[in-house]
């Protein structure tokens, strides 16, 4: 069929108007020259756009760091209260409205025939979308007095349950130097990639897998760095916060609250870094970190339930790590943090979680130790299972940042976290099941099993920003990969890998 | 033969044409600065570029001194005077912090230090932690707001002798100099900022301007060495009503006066120790001159 040259001139056309467009679109996008903001509760204080602080917002750059590590304060003698605006109320709210795609790769589920189901299963992929919430943030946080701060965050899930997710008070530049400063409360250990900071939302890509990865059936919940936890934290700085120290003594709990899971048992954390001036490149800074601890195994019993508070039997874990933090001239930014871990080989066979906390103060496993669903309990007389060894691993997280402007920020992350030893070798005969959840396990766990290779890419853009309030249109992908921890083949019987993916759109603001 | 429309569209256009110098020299445009994007800033080994500052203005400076650098940032409305001071306009080329004669321009490495430094009392706090490189950036950019860079070099900077040894006479005469060149006529016969002209003072914008208060423990804002000090009343503050002194005293007298300011700051020093041992007076306006 002939086109005639009218269609083909509106076609032209409505192309090139089209095209115009949606040049003048991505040129608003991408060249918008708005303001850039982050918290609002100190951008109104000092009258600094939240650029200043965030590389974006929550993610802090240097100058923001600096700012924290001073204790909330710009150290220019107007940093106490008294000098606020009486009418200054130092609260940020945050919540974030989404629409998410979660995909489980493989899922055991009933068969059904002619409208009833027949007894038997089947493995299939579950896909689910549509529109969510986040949980809402209260943050408030600033000085009760020049060199006197606090921090404090009630928070709550979708549903509107609180805990407190931060509370603190910091004690800054004691005797006038930036090197003894003093924190007391539930806060983020001093990590230089902070997860409480994070770009992402989706809920593998939400959080740092290296922060928080232990083996599978290891019951050992409480070396989670991510997590807020709760102690008392020591930090030094030079004045320009090239050089940073801090040291921390924490509950070997999690961050519970009650002392109702492992109390009496301790860990320290302990951090570093210096930074460099490289020229046109940028400050670089390199770190290492090191936790170490432990906690018990072991809960007095009454009626067969744990008592809260009355663990012993202290065993011991650690993770040891490097971090970078590298930028390639004003654009472009790298983060690197590795880690090291080894967990107790009681921690291995599944030892420590007694009371299956579910990490906000509550428990999930009601029944009395070693019942069904609930973890074991290292009793005295308490043997090893013949082949229990003690589990290690290797894990590296590469967080790349295209910073296009202060309002537009593009992300990419992969984390891959590896097995080095196995808690079940191959002596194994009554080893601690994972799946089970029983001592079934025989011979050594595959190499690989419970490994863990992830990606996340995503952007945010926040199309307005002003030190009042903050709004970005999120937009973010997660892969996750895990070896060996799928359901198992329903004629083999073996192992499978399980993948899950999930795509998240949404609008994150604070006000 | 032309209408009336006509007519009004030929006067309404000569109007224009008209005020558009004027309204230019009132306020520098975007294109007017950025004529000026080559400008270049040399900081030790370092050399800054104007044009490559542009994300770090906007990421941190853009906020107080706004787009064109006229110190009309959109939290300039909330620094009112007396508690914040606003943001500087740098488009007049007028900077407070030299270290050359008043009336001249800063060097590079004036701007410099005092964007590493920040300034105590008001919000601009230390970029210190940027790296050399981009607050030489930085420095360029501040430059390419004002004309003035492009027709003036920066003044040759003042020489600062060595610092004496500080004794009780050398306090005893810095406070003779307090007297005779009237601090205290703004910062108070305590240096406590409560002089008699404190309060009517204003800078060279007309906006109130309070003088320093020495004994608060504030920092100066130029800098709180000896050296710093010695520099702020033999370069004055431009833009303020703190004049230079290079004129009216000698550089003994202004190391005799940086000892006698010592004893008023609340920091340990040895002139506020050899002050107390003196039992040193306030001087007394109303004496008579060189009879304190």
């Amino acid at each position: 069929m002939r086109v005639s040259s009218s269609s083909l001139l509106r076609v032209f056309r409505f192309a090139t108007s089209f095209a115009a467009v949606a040049l003048v679109f991505t040129s608003v996008v991408l060249t918008c020259s708005q303001p850039a903001n982050a918290l609002p509760a100190f951008a109104r204080k000092y009258g600094l756009r939240c650029s200043a602080c965030h590389e974006s917002w929550p993610m802090l750059n240097y100058f923001g760091q600096k700012f924290k590590d001073n204790g909330y304060q710009l150290m220019n003698d107007r940093d106490a209260p008294i000098w606020q605006n009486p009418g200054y109320w130092p609260v940020v709210f945050r919540i974030t409205p989404i629409w998410h795609r979660v995909s489980v790769g493989k899922v055991q589920v009933d068969t059904y025939t002619a409208g009833a189901p027949d007894g038997g299963q089947a493995i299939t992929r579950v896909s689910s979308s549509g529109f969510d919430l986040s949980g809402l943030d209260f943050h408030t946080g600033g000085t009760l007095e020049k060199n006197i701060s606090f921090y404090l965050l009630p928070s709550s899930d979708p549903t509107g349950a609180f805990h407190f997710e931060q509370v603190f008070v910091r004690f800054d530049n004691i005797g006038h130097s930036p090197w003894l400063n003093f924190k007391l409360g539930r806060f983020e250990l001093d990590n230089l990639l902070s997860e409480k900071r994070i770009l992402t939302l989706t809920g593998n890509g939400g959080i740092y897998q290296t922060y928080h990865f232990i083996p599978q059936g290891d019951g050992n919940i409480f070396g989670q760095i991510g997590d807020n936890q709760l102690g008392i934290e020591y930090l030094g700085h030079s004045a320009d916060d090239r050089t940073r120290i801090s040291a921390s003594l924490v509950s070997s709990s999690d961050g519970n609250v009650n002392l109702s899971t492992t109390a009496n048992a301790y860990t320290a954390f302990i951090a570093g870094s210096q930074a460099f001036d490289l020229g046109r490149a940028g400050v670089q800074r390199v770190g290492f970190y090191l936790m170490a601890g432990d906690a018990s195994t072991y809960y007095l019993t009454e009626g067969g339930a744990p008592i809260a508070g009355s663990g012993i039997a202290n065993k011991s874990f650690s993770r040891e790590g490097f971090v970078g933090q590298f930028y390639f001239g004003p654009h472009i930014g790298l983060t690197v943090v590795t880690q090291h871990g080894s967990d107790n080989v009681w921690f291995g066979q599944g030892y420590g979680n007694a009371e299956a906390t579910d990490g906000n103060g509550g428990t999930t496993c009601a029944g009395p130790a070693l019942s069904p669903g609930c973890p074991p309990n290292n009793f005295p007389g308490t043997a090893l299972p013949t082949g229990a060894q003690a589990p290690s691993w290797n894990g590296v997280t590469f967080e790349g940042h295209y910073i296009y402007s202060p309002q537009l920020i593009f992300i990419s992350r992969y984390e891959v976290e590896k097995m080095s030893q196995q808690a079940n070798g191959a002596a194994c005969t009554a080893c601690f099941s994972a799946s089970s959840g029983a001592f079934t396990a025989a011979g050594a766990s595959p190499s690989n099993f419970g490994n863990i290779s992830t990606y996340t890419i995503g952007f945010r853009y926040n199309p307005f920003m002003t030190s009042r309030a903050g709004l970005a249109w999120h937009n973010e992908y997660n892969w996750l990969h895990q070896d060996g921890t799928g359901p198992a083949n329903l004629t083999t019987l073996a192992p499978t890998n399980l993948n899950t993916s999930e795509l998240l759109m949404g609008l994150d603001f604070d006000f | 033969m032309r209408t009336r429309l006509q007519n009004w569209t030929l006067l309404l256009s000569s109007a224009a044409l008209l005020m558009f110098p004027l309204a230019s020299s009132a306020q520098l445009t975007t294109s007017d600065i950025q004529t000026r994007i080559g400008a270049e800033s040399h900081v030790g080994n370092v050399t800054g570029h104007a044009k490559d500052a542009a994300p770090d203005y906007r990421r941190y400076c853009v906020g107080c001194h706004g787009d064109l650098g006229d110190g009309n940032g959109e939290n300039a409305v909330w620094m009112q005077p007396p508690m914040y001071q606003q943001p500087r306009d740098f488009q007049l080329g007028v900077f407070k912090c030299r270290s050359t004669p008043t009336g001249t321009l800063p060097t590079d490495q004036d701007l410099y230090d005092a964007i590493t430094r920040g300034f105590d009392r008001t919000n601009m706090p230390q970029w210190n932690t940027l790296s050399k490189q981009e607050r030489a950036d930085l420095v360029a950019w501040v430059k390419h707001f004002s004309p003035r860079w492009a027709t003036e070099k920066p003044g040759t900077p003042i020489t600062i002798p060595p610092e004496p040894e500080v004794t009780p006479e050398r306090i005893k005469a810095g406070r003779d100099v307090f007297a005779k060149v009237q601090c205290w006529k703004c910062h108070g016969v305590q240096g406590m900022a409560n002089g008699p002209s404190a309060s009517t003072l204003t800078d060279d914008l007309g906006r109130p301007i309070a003088p320093f208060n020495f004994t608060d423990g504030s920092r100066p804002k130029c800098g709180d060495t000896d050296q710093d000090i010695y520099r702020i009343f033999m370069t004055g503050l431009d833009g303020t009503p703190m004049p230079s002194f290079a004129d009216n005293i000698k550089p003994d007298e202004a190391w005799d006066l940086v000892f006698y300011l010592r004893t008023f700051m609340a920091q340990k020093s040895k002139e506020k120790e050899m002050a107390k041992q003196l039992a040193l007076k306030p001087v007394d306006p109303n004496a008579p001159a060189g009879q304190q």
